[in-house]
Parts: structure tokens; C-alpha cells; sequence
């Protein structure tokens, strides 16, 4: 291991000694002075951004380069995703200060925990090895589990953190599984030696398909796609806000990215299998996920359901296995997690004093209570049902063409009809928060920078939207397409 | 040279006007109604000034796209923003800027719940459908045609009657559900050419099965926003819950956007599939204008018998452009079958007026009884003399009376359809019947006989805002009806274009 390896790990070990650094400042700050720990990860998050911009690695037409024994990878989609992850992180603390002080939680437990399960995420997107995506991922989710049940008076907490820890425990379990399928059926953990071998013995082995079966079940339950998808409605409902800020958008774009790893990178030669695989997931949660959301009354499980449609989606972009489907469900899964932040931030806004907003009936007449908050809700929803010229239309966009140009036409017929049945569901928030009038008049008040943070949301889902290119633009090349 | 460098930035000032003047409504018109709305109409009333050159500047011996605007949007994807008019779109264009002034004037008063926002749908409204109107960009013309229902869906909802919720989720689903289809199409179609520009798509050789599924996607959306029976059965909702300058726009304007679609997207891009379905139009079309009229007959509301009256003109509008098929096989030549889209096209501006002029009538009377049932009226015309004078016209040119607009295209599209069979023109002429027996009945239990209840007896006549408005659209509705040709004139070579183009067979 040399100077130049641990290099290109800069942001993880810089991710990494500031949660360190946090947990033990936090030892010796009094409890008035704990905003100093938002601070702190505030700046975590915006340097790890800055010295992953900063990339020096991407000289002479290299695409990527690899350390730690060919385990680690850095490339310009990781890039991507973890600016991303960084940003969207930014967001997610920002919105969770306000959620935490008003219910008493504010501890600096939830800023280690967060960053852990960050680094985590960020493992996971530059994974290169079985190993590595197993570590990532097993740090994802340890993180979380805590997360889950971060308020340890709620009963409802634990339940579901208990619910979450034994169905993700199952899945981790299947992914081994499935590895270690892979690892006999190869002699390899690395992802391109995997590829290597595969492509000199023949995809037809039995062993591999059946690994690739259980992998594909963990990439699924790490995205929440039906019928991997129980643990989300309960554990959105369950955990605080501020922890389902940071489940439900950060570690889609890991779960992307190792979606992406291992079944391009690492089995690209098995994609007739896998490709039928991820074409069932994916119907049966545009299907099944937006028809459960629309039979719900609380607005997280409405959600919760939400996003395995959306997840759905995400999954056609990847099924073509060409590098525009990857690019698209790249964009798809980046838009996602700012459209998904944007949204919890507004739940954590109307919950305000202690009383959490579960129920949509909570966002009625909110145009009159603050006609600003509610255009921006208005802006995610839309967003979310795919209306033009908000950002999520631009997703489904491309994931669409996607579809279409690889020929599955009745695949692309069946998303769209779905969508428009799910635009039912998010025209009702606007309905209750346009159409009707106000059952709670007392005026919404919140800190300035969760406010500007806010803006700064609405004004990515309107401005991803409208001036698309650039984004769309990184998101190809960083495949090529 | 002034004249030549403005028009380079014409459309797209037209389209960004109002949508970004419709910010500042909401902004400064916050908790001041009064600057909402002036600043508003000077908003609309400056677009229209300057939309005015799309007349006067605008070159009739060319089918050639005019005004043209042309910049990268979103390259890796090839999407441009590619705007320009043609003989088709400019009068769509003049008529939205119309109404872009006078739905403020009309909600001046009327609306009294959250103004600024009022105002700003509506100017976001105009700016979408203006866009609409010019984009030459499949992708472009998608995202304009959907961005626009939010605002309607939002008009609907806040403004509206008892019933808005459900007519406008009926609204917004539908015609989303119907346009996805179509952005499939659209879609399709840039994966075989590798562009969005739709003047490419008009060149394009397509397989017949290919333009049939095209041709299906892109009638699902255009049916359903002109909209055609069978799904014809949002409108009455959305109409009757809407406030009145929604019902305006949505008459006036939206559906019209239907018939557009059908001329710049299925007639050019499918020409076969067009020729070898147009069965499937004409019969509905034909139901649309018999049937519909019926149903007309018997409404209780008048905004729901306006509604269906709307239904069963622009029944019209897609028999006159699809009859083309029909003549040129009967004729082997295209000279008759330009009647029948010019009288299309006319019918399109001239139910604009109409249709947009008995919105804003029943909405004077809404407005001072608060009812739409026809039986809570009669005998208006004997307090209100003047608005009696203006329904009627209004009626009566709903009707085709000759003179009026009405008449125009109607009688166009029939004579043109007597080329293609007879039975089409003795259906389509029926619609003669039926529209003067359910718009002259309805003006003789609303407006004429004894004064029937104390709120009629206590009704004011209309103020001169209101006059301002009705005598405004009496006026267009006179000039187009007795003097056509300056429209003719503007559609002349762009139909003639449409028609060389579709009569070739574009199947490889």
C-alpha cells in the first residue's frame, strides 16, 4: 500500500476521522453548545465534496483506477454519486437539526452514526470486489439499524428497527450466499476477475446462475423492490423523519452503484439472466407499489410506497445493460434521492412542537397557512408524478428511451400507465394542500437554513429540470454512452 | 432592422413574458389584490401588443416556418429549442394572446380568494400554450402540452364549483393518461431518426405498422384534449366546476390544441396510417356532431350545455381534416380537400370566440345569481337588456347563422365533406339543426318570456367591463364571420403544404 492508493481513498478516510472527530468532541462539549457537532458535520460533508472534485487521478485518458489490491475503485460515476451522496447528506443534516431539536433528540450519536453509515455509502459506490461491497453494505446497514431506532422511547421505533435488522440480516445473509457461489464458481473476489472468468468458461454454469439468483435478491432488498420490499413502508413509518431522510435517498445511490458493479462490471456476461430477473422486480413494483400508495392515509407510508415504485423504475433503466440505461437510471437514482429529501424535509416541517405529521389530513390548507412552503411541496409532487418540466420527468424520460430503444415496448407501455395511476396519489397532496381548507391555522415557523435549504431543494427539482443538460450529460459520460 | 432583430426573440418573449411576469404577480400581488390583477393586464395586455407582428409581420406566400428561434437544449440528447409559426400556429397563437387580456379582465371582479395566484395561473397558462403553439422540438411540444395542466389542474381545484376536486383529478388524469401514450411515440420516433425536430419527422420514411402505432398514441392524446367521443367525458365536468375565465381558457384555447396536434403531428407524420384509419375519425367525429348534439339538447346546466355544444363543433374540426383522405381518393386531387381543412381551422379560431364569449355570458349571469341551472333563469332580457343583446348574438352565432363566424367553417367543412360522401355532409349538416334548436331554445328559457323569480327581477344589467369584454369578442366574431380572408390568407400555403405532403406515401 502506497501514498498514491491511500490517496484516492482521501474522502472516505477524511469521512472517516471526522466521525471519529465528532464522537469525541462531543465528550467534552456542554449540552447548549452541540450545535458546534452540526457544524462540524456540515463541514465533513462539504470538504469530502471538495476533495472528491479535486480528482487528480483522471490523467492521460485514464478511466479509472484501482487500490487496495484491485478492491477499490475510483471513476467518474463514483465521482458522481458521492458529490451526490454528499450534497443530498447536506441536505438530510440540515433538515434533521431542526426534526431533532424540536423532539428532543438532538445528540451527536446521530451525526457518527450518520457518517458511518456515509461511509458506508461511499465504500460501497467505489466497491470493486466482493469483499468491499459486502463491507460497504454490512456498514450501511449496522449504521442504520441504530439509526432506525435512534429514539429509544418510541415503541414503534424499536419495532421496526427489530423488523428492519432481521429482514436485513436475511438479505445479507442470501447476498453471501450468492458470493460465495460466485467465488467457487470463479476462484475470485474481484469484480473484473470475476468477469475474466466467466467470460473464458461460459455463462451457461449452474452454480453461477444460482449465485447471480441471491445476489440479485440482495441488490433487490437493498433497494426495496417488491417482493423485497416489506421492511420499507414500516420502517418509514417507524424511524424518526430524520433518519428516513437519510434511508429512503443516500444509500439508493449505493445500491446503484453496486447494482451497477456487480451485475455489469462483474456479470455482464450473465445479462440474459439477470435481465428477466430485473424485468419481473421491476413491473411488480411499479404495479404493486403504486397501488398500495394509493390506499394510504399516512403520508410516510404514501411514501414509503412511493419510492418502490420509483425504485421500479430505476430498475428498467438498468435492465437494457446498455450505457445509456445505466446513465439514465443514474440520473434517475440522483433525482430521486433530491426529490425524496425535499419531501421528508416538508413532513419534518408541518411536524412541528413535538407532534409528528403522520397523516396526509396534516398537509390540508397548506397554500393558506404558507403559500411558499406549499409551492414547493408542490413542485416535489409534481416532480414525482413525472409532470414536465420538474426534474422526475426528465428521469422517466430517459429511462423510458432506454426501455424503448432496447425494444421492450410493452415494458415501457406498462411503466407509463402505472405512473399515470400514481399520479393519482400525489395530485391528492396537492389536493389537500390547494383544494382544502386549513384544520390547523397556526403559522409554520423554521430556522433560516433549514428554510434556505429548502429553497435550495425546490430550486434543484425545478432547475435539474429545466436546464437538464449538464446533469444528463455527466451521467452518460460517466459510462461513456 | 430593429423590426428584424426583435422578430428573432419574438416567440420566445412571448412565452417568457408571461411566465416570468407571472412571479412578479405572485410576489408583489401577496396580500394586494388590486396590484395582482393591474399588473396582470398590463403583463397579458403587453404580450398581446407585442404579439401583434405574427399578423402584420407575417409572410402568407410561405408554408415555410416563420420567426424561427433555434438553440441547443439538452445535447447529449439532441433536444433543441426549436420554436417557429407557421400558417397553423400563428392564428392559434394571436387567439391565445387574446384571451390572455381578457380572461383577467374577466375575473376581475369575480375572484376573491387568493388573487395573485389566480392571476399567475392564468399568465403561466398563456406562456405554456403559447409555447405549445411554436415548438418545433417533439420534446419541447411535450413538455409545454403537460406543464400546462398544472396550472388548469390548480385553476380547477382552487377556483372551482363543489365538484372540483373530483373534475379536476378526472381532468389532469385523463389527458395525462393520454399523452404518455403519445411521448412513447415521440420517443419511437427519436430513436429511428436520431432527432426531435418534428419537420424532420414530417420527411421521415416510416413502415406502415410503425405509423399505426404512432397514429394510435398520437390519437389517444389528441382525443382526449379536443376532445373526441368517447373521451369526450371530462370536459363537461371540468367545465361546469371551473371558474369562468378557466371554462374560457379550457373552450378557447386547450382544445384547440388537440386539433393542432392532429395537423402537426398525426396528419404529417402518419400520413398512411392517417388515410387508412380515417374511418375510425370520421365516424367518431360524425357521432360527436349527431350524438353530443342530442345530448346537448338536454341539458339542465348551462355550462355543461355549452360544454357539449363545444364537443360537437370540434367534431367538426377533426371531420374537416380527416375527410382530406376521403376526397383525395374520391378525386385523386388535393384542391377540394383544402376546404375542408381551411374550414377546420377556421372553425378552431371561430369556436374560440364563440365558445369563449358564452362562457364569459353564463359566467355575468354566475356571477350575480350563483347558479348555472337553466331553470332558476327566464325572462333575463327584461332587466338585462344588454347582455340579453349580446347572448343572443352569441347564441345565434353558436348556432352558424351566417354573418357570424359560426358559419364559416361549418359551411366549409360541409361542403368540402359533400366531395368525400354525401351521408358525411347530411350528418355533419345536421349539426344546423340541432345547434340552432338547443342554442335558440336555450336563449328562450334563459333570456326571453315573463320575469320568473325575484332574483331575476333584481338582476343589474351588465357594467362596462363587462361590455368591454362581450362587445370585444362580438366584434371578432363579426370580422371573422364577414370578413375571413385576412385568416384564409395566413392558412393558405400551410395547408396547401400539409396536403402535397400527406397525399405521398411515406411507408419504405
Amino acid at each position: 500500500m502506497n501514498g498514491a492508493q491511500m490517496l484516492l481513498a482521501a474522502p472516505e478516510f477524511w469521512v472517516l476521522v471526522m466521525a471519529c472527530v465528532i464522537m469525541i468532541v462531543d465528550l467534552f462539549l456542554r449540552e447548549e453548545r452541540r450545535g458546534i457537532i452540526h457544524m462540524l458535520a456540515m463541514l465533513t460533508v462539504i470538504f469530502a465534496a471538495i476533495i472528491t472534485l479535486r480528482a487528480d487521478y483522471l490523467v492521460d485518458g485514464v478511466q479509472s483506477v484501482t487500490a487496495f489490491k484491485n478492491s477499490f475503485i475510483r471513476d467518474p460515476m463514483g465521482d458522481v454519486l458521492k458529490v451526490f451522496s454528499f450534497v443530498i447528506m447536506g441536505l438530510v443534516f440540515t433538515y434533521s437539526k431542526f426534526y431533532l431539536r424540536s423532539f428532543k433528540l438532538f445528540r451527536a450519536d446521530f451525526y457518527t452514526l450518520s457518517l458511518f453509515a456515509l461511509l458506508g455509502v461511499m465504500l460501497l459506490i467505489s466497491a470493486n470486489s466482493m469483499l468491499m461491497i459486502y463491507l460497504g453494505l454490512e456498514l450501511i446497514s449496522l449504521s442504520v439499524y441504530a439509526l432506525v431506532a435512534f429514539d429509544r422511547d418510541s415503541g414503534r421505533g424499536s419495532e421496526s428497527a427489530m423488523k428492519y435488522f432481521v429482514l436485513g440480516s436475511m438479505a445479507s445473509g442470501m447476498l453471501l450466499y450468492g458470493m460465495s457461489m460466485i467465488y467457487g464458481a470463479t476462484g475470485s473476489l474481484v469484480l473484473p476477475d470475476i468477469a475474466e472468468a466467466i467470460h473464458a468458461q461460459g455463462s451457461d454454469d449452474i452454480l453461477l446462475v444460482f449465485g447471480l439468483v441471491f445476489v440479485v435478491v440482495g441488490i433487490a432488498f437493498k433497494f426495496g423492490v417488491v417482493p423485497f420490499h416489506m421492511w420499507i413502508p414500516d420502517v418509514y413509518e417507524g424511524a424518526p423523519p430524520a433518519t428516513v431522510l437519510f434511508i429512503s435517498s443516500v444509500p439508493k445511490l449505493a445500491a446503484f452503484a453496486m447494482a451497477y458493479r456487480f451485475l455489469s462490471s462483474g456479470l455482464g456476461d450473465l445479462h440474459i439472466h439477470w435481465q428477466a430477473m430485473l424485468a419481473s422486480l421491476a413491473v411488480l413494483s411499479i404495479v404493486l407499489g403504486n397501488l398500495a400508495a394509493i390506499m394510504q392515509t399516512n403520508i410516510k407510508r404514501m411514501l414509503a410506497y412511493s419510492t418502490i415504485s420509483h425504485m421500479g423504475f430505476v430498475m428498467l433503466g438498468l435492465l437494457p445493460g446498455t450505457s445509456f440505461g445505466f446513465g439514465a437510471s443514474m440520473y434517475y437514482v440522483i433525482v430521486y434521492g433530491v426529490m425524496s429529501v425535499a419531501s421528508f424535509g416538508m413532513v419534518i416541517l408541518l411536524s412541528a412542537r413535538g407532534v409528528e405529521a403522520e397523516h396526509l389530513n396534516d398537509f390540508k390548507g397548506l397554500n393558506q397557512r404558507n403559500p411558499f412552503y406549499a409551492a414547493i411541496m408542490g413542485l416535489v409532487m409534481f416532480s414525482m408524478a413525472g409532470v414536465p418540466p420538474m426534474v422526475g420527468f426528465f428521469a422517466k424520460l430517459m429511462v423510458l428511451k432506454a426501455v424503448v430503444e432496447a425494444g421492450m415496448m410493452w415494458l415501457a407501455i406498462t411503466a407509463v400507465v402505472f405512473a399515470v395511476i400514481g399520479a393519482f396519489y400525489y395530485l391528492r397532496v396537492i389536493k389537500y394542500m390547494y383544494f382544502d381548507e386549513p384544520e390547523n391555522e397556526t403559522t409554520i415557523t423554521a430556522p433560516v437554513d433549514f428554510g434556505a435549504a429548502l429553497t435550495l431543494n425546490g430550486i434543484m427539482i425545478l432547475g435539474l429540470g429545466v436546464f437538464s443538460s449538464s446533469l444528463i450529460a455527466i451521467c452518460m459520460t460517466s459510462f461513456g454512452a | 432592422m430593429m423590426n428584424g432583430t426583435m422578430n428573432g426573440f419574438l416567440l420566445s418573449i412571448l412565452i417568457w413574458l408571461p411566465l416570468l411576469g407571472s412571479v412578479a404577480v405572485m410576489v408583489a400581488g401577496a396580500h394586494r389584490p388590486t396590484m395582482a390583477k393591474g399588473l396582470a393586464l398590463l403583463i397579458s395586455s403587453a404580450a398581446f401588443l407585442l404579439g401583434l407582428p405574427l399578423f402584420f409581420s407575417f409572410d402568407t406566400s410561405t408554408a415555410a416556418m416563420q420567426f424561427v428561434e433555434l438553440r441547443p437544449w439538452i445535447e447529449t440528447f439532441n433536444i433543441q429549442y426549436y420554436l417557429g409559426v407557421d400558417g397553423f400556429s400563428a392564428p392559434l397563437i394571436l387567439l391565445t394572446l387574446f384571451f390572455g387580456v381578457l380572461v383577467v379582465i374577466a375575473g376581475w371582479r369575480s375572484i376573491q380568494k387568493n388573487v395573485n395566484q389566480y392571476m399567475a395561473a392564468f399568465l403561466v397558462m398563456e406562456g405554456l400554450m403559447i409555447g405549445v403553439f411554436c415548438a418545433l422540438d417533439g420534446l419541447l411540444f411535450y413538455v409545454f402540452f403537460e406543464a400546462m395542466l398544472i396550472p388548469m389542474f390548480l385553476v380547477i381545484g382552487i377556483w372551482g364549483g363543489p365538484r372540483r376536486v373530483y373534475a379536476t383529478i378526472k381532468f389532469f388524469l385523463y389527458t395525462f393518461l393520454g399523452s404518455v401514450f403519445m411521448l412513447i411515440g415521440l420517443i419511437y420516433l427519436y430513436i429511428q431518426s436520431g432527432t426531435w425536430d418534428i419537420l424532420a419527422w414530417h420527411e421521415m420514411p416510416l413502415s406502415f405498422n410503425a405509423q399505426k402505432w404512432l397514429f394510435l398514441g398520437f390519437l389517444a392524446a389528441f382525443a382526449v384534449k379536443i376532445p373526441m367521443f368517447p373521451v369526450h367525458t371530462w370536459l363537461p365536468d371540468a367545465h361546469v366546476e371551473a371558474p369562468t375565465g378557466g371554462s374560457v381558457i379550457l373552450a378557447a384555447i386547450m382544445l384547440k390544441i388537440g386539433g393542432y396536434g392532429f395537423i402537426r403531428f398525426s396528419l404529417p407524420i402518419t400520413p398512411d396510417a392517417s388515410a387508412a384509419l380515417d374511418w375510425l375519425v370520421i365516424g367518431l367525429s360524425l357521432i360527436a356532431v349527431v350524438y353530443i348534439g342530442f345530448v346537448a339538447l338536454a341539458q339542465q346546466d348551462m355550462k355543461k350545455l355549452i360544454a357539449y355544444s363545444s364537443i360537437s363543433h370540434m367534431g367538426f374540426v377533426t371531420l374537416g381534416l380527416f375527410i382530406a383522405f376521403a376526397i383525395y381518393r374520391n378525386t385523386g386531387g388535393v384542391s377540394g380537400a383544402a376546404l375542408g381543412v381551411e374550414g377546420a381551422m377556421v372553425q378552431m379560431i371561430s369556436h374560440g370566440f364563440i365558445s369563449g364569449a358564452l362562457f364569459l355570458t353564463v359566467g355575468v349571469l354566475y356571477d350575480r345569481v350563483h347558479s348555472r341551472m337553466i331553470k332558476d333563469y327566464g325572462g333575463v332580457a327584461n332587466t338585462m337588456p344588454w347582455f340579453a343583446l349580446f347572448a343572443v348574438f352569441f347564441l345565434m352565432a353558436n348556432s352558424g347563422l351566417p354573418g357570424t363566424s359560426g358559419f364559416v367553417g361549418e359551411f366549409m367543412v360541409i361542403l368540402s365533406s359533400f366531395q368525400a360522401n354525401f351521408w358525411f355532409a347530411f350528418l355533419a349538416a345536421l349539426t344546423l339543426i340541432l345547434g340552432a334548436a338547443y342554442s335558440l331554445w336555450l336563449a328562450k328559457r334563459v333570456i326571453f318570456g315573463a320575469v320568473t323569480n325575484r332574483e331575476v327581477q333584481n338582476l343589474q344589467d351588465i357594467n362596462s367591463r363587462e361590455a368591454l369584454v362581450l362587445g370585444t369578442l362580438a366584434v371578432a366574431i363579426l370580422v371573422v364571420g364577414l370578413w375571413p380572408q385576412p385568416l384564409v390568407d395566413m392558412l393558405q400555403a400551410s395547408v396547401d403544404h400539409l396536403l402535397q405532403h400527406i397525399v405521398q406515401s411515406k411507408v419504405i
